[in-house]
């Protein structure tokens, strides 16, 4: 930093990139946000965008329906390419959840204040994310029913899951995710729900949110203990977030096929699952602070955080890719030097050009700070980047398994309708579920708000 | 059960801001009341040093909840791989245990997350359907942008009207008796 420059903390810094827009107070914030869910008339624009992300969770049916009949003969996997469209886009959903534990616990714990008003849609994000990330194993398995098995529990038949397995790994890592995100992003309601139930003026609405508010009244014994509660959650999730992509890594990783077999994967996973994530956040931010007119809540300066967040995770993810290039060659193992040869020149050879298009070149724009204050334009590099990184996944997974050792055991894959619709249908429904979450839950935490204004004010002084 | 203070719960004073709340509860705290309750829309800053609360339970019961999840886990798959269901793979170990690590891990995490969230409402007596509290219809705005101060009828000094006299004494916005039946 150069000298007569003031600090980044300071109140003049902060007064200029404000991470909230000046002039609320605890009842502002409080009615501003509740009145989305509580008195706000459905907007036509909601029942279209719900109907079309609903049409597409029809078509998720449809497609699983099919599956369930059929087999999993309907998509495109062959040998050798067993696993497909399945895992890709198991990776790339569970990925994406990865930004809202961030935003909600590893932000939270380095008093980043702008996280305040971001966490509550990002974390909901993370759950509806993981949700459609979980139907793809359980489905490719080809024999879903007996998805059970993979749980340890004494069965008649004496059989016990291989706690040895990566894949094993995984259906605890995601499971236990699963759950502790939504412990963290219910823990983190009760007060709003206390606040929509005092709000609610229709009987059904004051039910509903009164038992779900389970008899919150904000008594300071209760804070107390909510806040050394969701101080240990936040500390949990940190390490376990981190953890459930290294998992995921370990699923590539501990197998021996070229590609695959590195010691890169599980930072380079972590970095390139929080740079979706963010992206995914940035996607869904943009047009819900235009909808709602919550511009004084997400700022310029959320936009900018997350814009650079997205470039430095970007760049980490670029060093992986060079280093998984540079290993392969360095190491002279014949397979590893072909599999290389095969991104630069094989038949996938434009996904991998399209991938480091999308997550290593175009991202540098970032830098500019007129292009992260450009709300469009970080909108179009928010799916820029999440296309870069479900091309990534598919490179990963299919170049690699349609160049094994031998050349007898090599191949094509090529996606099938079912394939696609399966895709579109997990888009679709993750969709519908953030449609639904912003009508009835409030998607700004009240309750952290109305603390940023007492640390806001208190600024000002 | 003492008949004369069964319909009565306590005094409870409304403030708009939350200093105000903390200085009322210090000078309660002085004045020698101990069965009080403060209640606000969001944790306020100093609020829980001003109510002479320390140390809770959530952090132990965590603590004890991730033991009994990594433990466990652990336990759960040295039992599976190497005495219930051992499988010889190319004369490996059976006790594998760098392998059983990432399980144990995510149990640690599952077990402790649980306990945090459930001790946290178990302590705190929630879920709770009732609460004389929510009787005042006040209230209503303490998880909006007032800030209250309850003093308990069991409390050994709680006395009509000398109770609700030394609460209008802190200059509060507003001043009702919380009803309990």
């Amino acid at each position: 930093m150069s000298a007569g420059q003031p600090p980044l903390n300071s109140p003049e810094i902060r007064r200029l990139t404000p991470v909230l827009g000046p002039g609320y107070t605890y009842g502002s914030v409080t009615d501003k946000i509740s009145a989305i869910v509580l008195t706000r008339p459905t907007s036509f624009g909601w029942f279209v965008g719900f109907g079309i992300a609903f049409s597409l969770t029809g078509l998720l049916t449809i497609a699983i329906g099919w599956l369930f009949t059929k087999g999993v003969g309907i998509w495109g996997i062959d040998i050798p390419v067993g696993w497909g469209f399945a895992i890709v886009n198991f990776v790339w959903w569970i990925g994406i959840g990865h930004a809202g534990t961030l935003i909600s616990a590893i932000l939270f714990l380095l008093n980043q204040k702008w996280r305040t008003s971001i966490n509550r849609f990002a974390e909901a994000m993370t759950l509806f994310a993981v949700a459609c990330a979980g139907i793809f194993p359980l489905i490719h398995t080809g024999r879903p029913w007996m998805a059970f098995y993979m749980f340890p529990y004494p069965s008649t038949m004496g059989l016990w899951p291989q706690f040895r397995s990566p894949l094993i790994w995984d259906v605890f890592a995601v499971s236990t995710y699963g759950t502790v995100s939504l412990l963290f992003w219910f823990v983190g309601l009760i007060p709003d729900l206390a606040t929509l139930r005092d709000h609610a003026v229709t009987k059904p609405k004051q039910i509903i949110y009164g038992m779900l508010a389970m008899g919150w009244r904000g008594s300071m014994r209760h804070w107390h203990r909510y806040q050394s509660a969701y101080l240990l959650l936040a500390g949990l999730a940190t390490p376990l977030v981190l953890s459930v992509h290294t998992v995921v890594s370990f699923d590539f990783a501990i197998a021996i096929v070229p590609g695959w077999h590195t010691t890169i994967f599980p930072p380079y996973f972590v970095a390139g699952a929080i740079y979706s994530g963010f992206a995914m956040v940035l996607s869904i931010a943009i047009p819900l602070r235009k909808a709602y007119g919550l511009e004084d809540f997400i700022t310029m300066r959320h936009l900018d955080n997350m814009a650079k967040v997205m470039l430095a995770t970007g760049l980490n993810v670029a060093y992986g890719y060079f280093f998984e290039f540079f290993m392969s060659l360095y190491s002279g193992n014949k397979f590893d030097v072909y599999l290389v040869q095969q991104r630069l020149h094989g038949p996938y050879s434009h996904f991998y050009y399209a991938l480091i298009l999308c997550n290593i070149l175009l991202p540098q724009s970032l830098w500019s700070y007129r292009l992260r204050h450009s709300v469009p334009f970080l909108f179009v590099m928010s799916i820029v980047v999440n296309t870069g990184m479900w091309l990534e996944r598919f490179v990963i997974v299919v170049i690699s398994l349609t160049r094994d050792f031998m050349p007898s055991a090599w191949g094509r894959y090529q996606p099938t309708f079912w394939d696609w619709a399966t895709f579109l249908g997990t888009i679709g429904m993750f969709v519908m579920l953030l449609f639904l979450f912003v009508r009835v839950l409030p998607a700004i935490s009240i309750a952290e708000m109305r603390e940023l204004v007492a640390e806001t004010s208190e600024d000002e002084k | 059960m003492e008949q004369h203070r069964s319909h009565i719960y306590g005094a409870l004073a409304e403030f708009t801001t939350p200093e105000q709340l903390i200085h009322a509860v210090l000078k309660t705290r002085e004045a020698g009341y101990q069965r009080i309750d403060a209640f606000a829309p969001f944790p306020v800053e100093g609020l829980a040093q001003a109510m002479g609360l320390k140390r809770n339970l959530v952090p132990l019961i965590t603590l004890l909840g991730g033991l009994a999840g990594g433990l466990g886990g652990f336990g759960l798959q040295y039992w599976v791989a190497a005495i219930t269901y051992p499988q010889n793979i190319g004369g490996r170990p059976l006790n594998s245990w760098p392998a059983f690590i990432p399980v144990t891990f995510e149990l640690t995490v599952l077990g402790a997350a649980l306990c945090a969230v459930f001790g946290m409402l178990a302590l705190n007596g929630l879920p709770q359907p009732y609460h004389p509290i929510f009787n005042v219809g006040r209230f209503v705005h303490a998880s909006t942008d007032r800030f209250y101060l309850c003093i308990e009828a069991r409390d050994p000094k709680f006395r009509l009207p000398e109770t609700d006299q030394f609460l209008r004494g802190l200059n509060p916005h507003h001043v009702s008796e919380v009803n309990d039946d």
